[in-house]
Formats: structure tokens, sequence, C-alpha cells
């Protein structure tokens, strides 16, 4: 049986589950929603004084966020199905483990994706500059970073088993990252030294890369390094979950 | 069927400086034929559900070989695991998910086709009493209806051995007798091998052909559940002779069948192996000598006693030594 039957059918079971309960993906896209409504205003006046359009900056930011968050989260549902035996049950059949984990991050990029557009379409509602190609290649770059989290979060909880220590931990990971990586406030605007330390945090680079997509601007450098993170990030943290998933008593 | 040979498994408990390793598997040997239906007995952290885990390549050993349905559980997993059922202790479908949704995506990923799936589950479910769950969330099933459920998720691929692991615990005795029942089908009506662990003598006793006793790692018995009864010490035979002076002949008549005879006013007692097979001598024999009986009682040993007698401690004191390395995580 090959791996892409494998991870479709795990693909449509969690699919299916997803879509019996949408709430979870309306309050997934909740919190850069607010962002987008209640912040992106305030920050208006600040990047139209630096000559740019507030919601061309500041979607990016939001798109990457909603990937880092959202896939983060993903590992909180495996602990459920394991505490259930179903992660045990499937890693007794013939399916390849890589397609037991592929079949949910599938689930995770998909969810990712209609969010993204969702937020995309607000933010284009709300005044946004930004062509459609520029977004397109933003978004496969979420796409990119959004899978690397939802892999490293499934690792993360299947080698923990506990909602206890999944949820300090990713609210100890969350904090530098949001506060480092220009998510909200450009770093430019901080000391040298804060700039200097946030050039360490490979998100940030993403978030540039897919600003530069979205103005079309498509800085070659700035490009490198995104899309130079978001792969390794990608490949790095896929790696991690599957050996975890191939892993003996996980 | 299933053949293993020097098994163990080793894993560390611990962290830091209390970190050691703990041998929770210690050398099993053990030979299951097809179409037996054999009970893993034994108490909490003995090593039946490591043993389980390794004759369903959830675990690789540490040391020994084994094959399950002719394919060797470390080299051939995959090759295994199409040939097995599995059961869990904690169940295998999702809570929030229907049950018919749950069992064709299991089949489905034993590369069944979903029409195949669909039909096999349908008649599963039928078989197995779950008529009208087929769009019932396990979270509003009962606990029998949710063993059983696994059940079906096990069979779903029709293999020809099924690892059942504790399939009773937690259940009422009224649908543990049920699902007994359906565990006993499984063998009659379908050919299926049963491999299944229990910490119920009562459960062993009723549903196996062959029992095997594994204590910390190791097994200390197998045999069929008479068998092992009878080599414990046989079973008690109590004669109540109508007049004090009969005793005499009742203890030497009951004597030369029983290894030792204790008398208790006109109570004549003694164990007797295979005492369904002697005794209607022995009741010829006292009314040849002219002894009128009050009454008779034949008590035969339980599978406790089987397990005092192998491991030195009765099941409940195995259990509680066992509890604490329980809770500390001992058991991986």
């Amino acid at each position: 049986m090959s791996f892409l039957r494998e991870s479709s059918i795990v693909f449509n079971r969690q699919l299916r589950m997803n879509l019996r309960n949408p709430a979870w993906v309306l309050i997934g896209i909740f919190q850069p929603v607010l962002y987008l409504l209640l912040f992106g205003p305030l920050l208006k006046p600040m990047i139209e004084n630096l000559g740019g359009n507030a919601y061309t900056w500041f979607v990016p930011g939001m798109l990457v966020q909603l990937g880092i968050f959202g896939a983060f989260f993903a590992g909180f549902s495996l602990i459920g199905e394991w505490r259930e035996g179903v992660i045990e049950a499937e890693r007794v059949t013939p399916a390849s483990r890589a397609a037991l984990l592929f079949g949910r991050l599938w689930r995770d990029l998909l969810q990712l994706l209609v969010q993204a557009l969702v937020l995309v379409l607000l933010g284009w509602i709300l005044g946004m500059d930004a062509s459609v190609g520029g977004v397109v290649i933003g978004i496969l770059l979420t796409l990119l970073l959004g899978g690397a989290c939802a892999a490293a979060s499934n690792a993360f909880a299947l080698t923990t088993k506990s909602e206890d220590v999944m949820a300090p931990v990713i609210n100890l990971v969350m904090m530098p990252v949001l506060l480092l990586s220009g998510i909200l406030l450009p770093m430019s605007f901080g000391p040298g030294w804060l700039e200097r330390l946030s050039d360490f945090m490979p998100i940030k680079h993403i978030v540039n890369a897919v600003r530069e997509s979205f103005f079309g601007t498509f800085d070659a450098s700035a490009m490198a390094w995104g899309v130079g993170w978001s792969v390794v990030l990608f490949g790095l943290c896929i790696w991690w979950g599957t050996a975890v998933f191939k892993k003996e008593n996980a | 069927m299933i053949h293993a040979r020097g098994l163990s498994h080793t894993f560390q408990s611990g962290q830091g400086k209390n970190k050691k390793d703990v041998l929770a598997v210690d050398g099993v040997d053990l030979d299951v034929s097809e179409g037996e239906v054999v009970g893993f007995l034994g108490p909490n952290g003995a090593g039946k559900t490591t043993t389980l885990r390794i004759l369903t390549t959830l675990l690789k050993p540490t040391a020994g070989t084994a094959t399950v349905a002719g394919y060797d559980v470390a080299s051939q997993a995959v090759q295994v695991r199409r040939s097995i059922g599995y059961c869990s202790q904690v169940g295998s479908t999702f809570s929030g998910a229907y049950a018919g949704d749950e069992v064709v995506d299991h089949g489905m990923l034993y590369g069944m086709s979903k029409r195949d799936a669909v039909a096999k589950g349908q008649e599963l479910f039928d078989r197995l009493q779950l008529e009208g769950l087929w769009r019932r969330k396990p979270k509003n099933m009962s606990g029998g209806q949710k063993r059983r459920l696994d059940i079906v998720m096990a069979l779903i691929h029709s293999p020809g051995l099924v690892f059942l692991d504790e399939p009773t615990t937690g259940l009422d005795p009224q649908a543990r007798a049920n699902l007994w029942d359906h565990i006993a089908g499984l063998r009659s009506t379908q050919g299926v091998t049963v491999f299944l662990t229990t910490h119920y003598m009562d459960e062993a006793d009723v549903l196996a052909d062959r029992i095997l006793i594994i204590d910390k790692g190791r097994i200390v018995a197998s045999d069929t559940p008479d068998n092992l009864k009878a080599a414990v010490s046989g079973d008690l035979v109590d004669l109540e002779v109508a007049t004090d002076e009969q005793v005499a002949v009742a203890r030497d008549k009951l004597g030369t069948i029983a290894d030792s005879v204790e008398v208790s006013d006109r109570h004549v007692r003694g164990r007797v192996p295979r005492a369904g097979k002697a005794v209607p001598g022995l009741l010829r024999d006292l009314d040849l000598s002219g002894v009128s009986l009050e009454s008779i009682e034949v008590v035969r040993p339980t599978l406790d006693d089987v397990f005092l007698t192998v491991t030195g401690r009765s099941l409940r004191d195995a259990e509680a030594a066992t509890e604490p390395a329980q809770l500390e995580g001992v058991t991986p």
C-alpha cells in the first residue's frame, strides 16, 4: 500500500473529525483577526510614516503568527488520541509510521491554508495592497513554517504525552519568537542590540521574506534567508516527527 | 502460530542518579498453536503487556527471538502486523468519532477497500451485538459495547491471530460474562487463535485452553487449567460417614488414593489427584465395606491455588507488591 494512500486515509479521518467540530478552525483564526482589527489601526500611522501600506506590512506578520500558533497546538489533539489508544491501534497496522504523521500534517496544513485565505481576504478588505503572486508565495512560506511547527508539536506531544508539559513549553518558546521576529512591530524601531539579537531568530527572516513577497519587492537576500530557514525548519521538524512516530514505545 | 525463545526486554526506569535497568521480560519461551486460546496470566507488572507488545511489534526485544504467524517480530514487523489483530487495554477508537467510521478507516489502513471494510465491519457489528451502533460515538457507548467495538477493530482485516490485552478490565460482571461469550466465539465460529492477557483467574479458567503464568518476567507454569489445578495438590475430598465406627475404614479407603488424610469428628478429608476419576471407585469400595455416607463434597483447587504454589505468593499479594512500581512508571 502506498504512502500516499495511507496518509490520505489518516488525513480523511482527521479532516472528518475537524469538520464535525469546525468551531476550532474559527477559534484558531480569532486571535489574528482581532490583531488585524484592533491592533492594525494603532499600527497604521506608524507604518505609513515609514512610507508603506500598514496592512501590507502587518498581514504577513499575522500570517506567520497564525502558522506558528495554530500549528504548535496540533499536538494537543494527538495526546488525546494517544490516551484513547488510537495511536497504538494505528501503529499495529502495516501502515508506514511516516504516513501516520503526514496524514495529520496534511490536515493541519489544510486548516492553516483556509485560515490564511480568510486572513488575506480580510486584509484586502481593510486596504492591503499586495499582488496575488506575492500573496501565494507568502502563503507557501507560511505553510512550510506551519508544517514544521505542526510536526514539531506532534513529535513533542508524543514524547511528553502530557498537556501539562506541552502548554508551558509552548508558551516558553512562543514568547521570544513573538518578541524577536518583528511580527507586531519592526525590529528597526528598537535599539541596535535588540535588532542584532533578532537576527538570530529564524522566524524573523521568514516574516521578512513573506513581507517582501507581499510588497512585491522580493529582495534577494531577504528571500534567500526566509526561504532557506523555512526549508531547513521544515526538514528538521519532519525528520524529528517521523523519528518519534517510528520510535518504539511512542 | 507464536514461537518465542529467550525473549527478554530491559528498559530504563527513573532519572539521573535513580536511573536503573529493569528487566521486564526475562527469557520467555512460549509456543502457541493454531486455533488455541491461550491465557497469559500474571499480576500487574509481571511482564504480560511487555511480552504482548513485543509479539505485536510495538516493542523490540532486547534479547531472544520470536516469530508470529511465521514472521520474525523484529525483522518482518510489517508482515506480522498484517497477520494479527490487537486489542489494547486502553481501547482503539477516538471517543468523539463515529464507531463505523473508525472501523472502516482502520480496515483501510490494512489495505482493504472502503466497500470491503464497510461490509466486513457491518458483519462484525451484527456478530458482536453492536447492531444499530454504527453511527454512535464511543463516548456514548457502555463499557461492554466499547470493548466489543475494540474487538471489531482487531478483527476487521480477518486476522488468524488476535491479541487481547486485559479485555475485560473495568467491566461489570454481566458485561464481562457477555464478552467472554464473544471471545470464546472467536475460536469456535471463526477459527481465530486467541492470545489474551489477564490478571483475572476466573477469566483464564473459563476462556483458555492453556494457561501461561508469568511472574517477575518469567514463565513459571504452562498447561491446561485442569492439569495446572491437578498438579497443585489435587482436589479436596470430604467424606462425612454415618457412625463413629466407620471413620477408621473410611480413612483407610481414602488413604489408598490420597496423599494424606485428616479426620475431624465424622469427617474424613484428603487431597486426591483428579478426584472426578477416583471418587466413583472410592464410593464403590466404601459401599462394599459397609460404610454409609451422610455426605460427600469434592472441592476443586482454583487457579489462585496454582499461582500460590508456583510463585509462593497469592495473586493478591503479588498485585499489591507491584503497585508502587506501577505508580513510578516502571511498566513501559
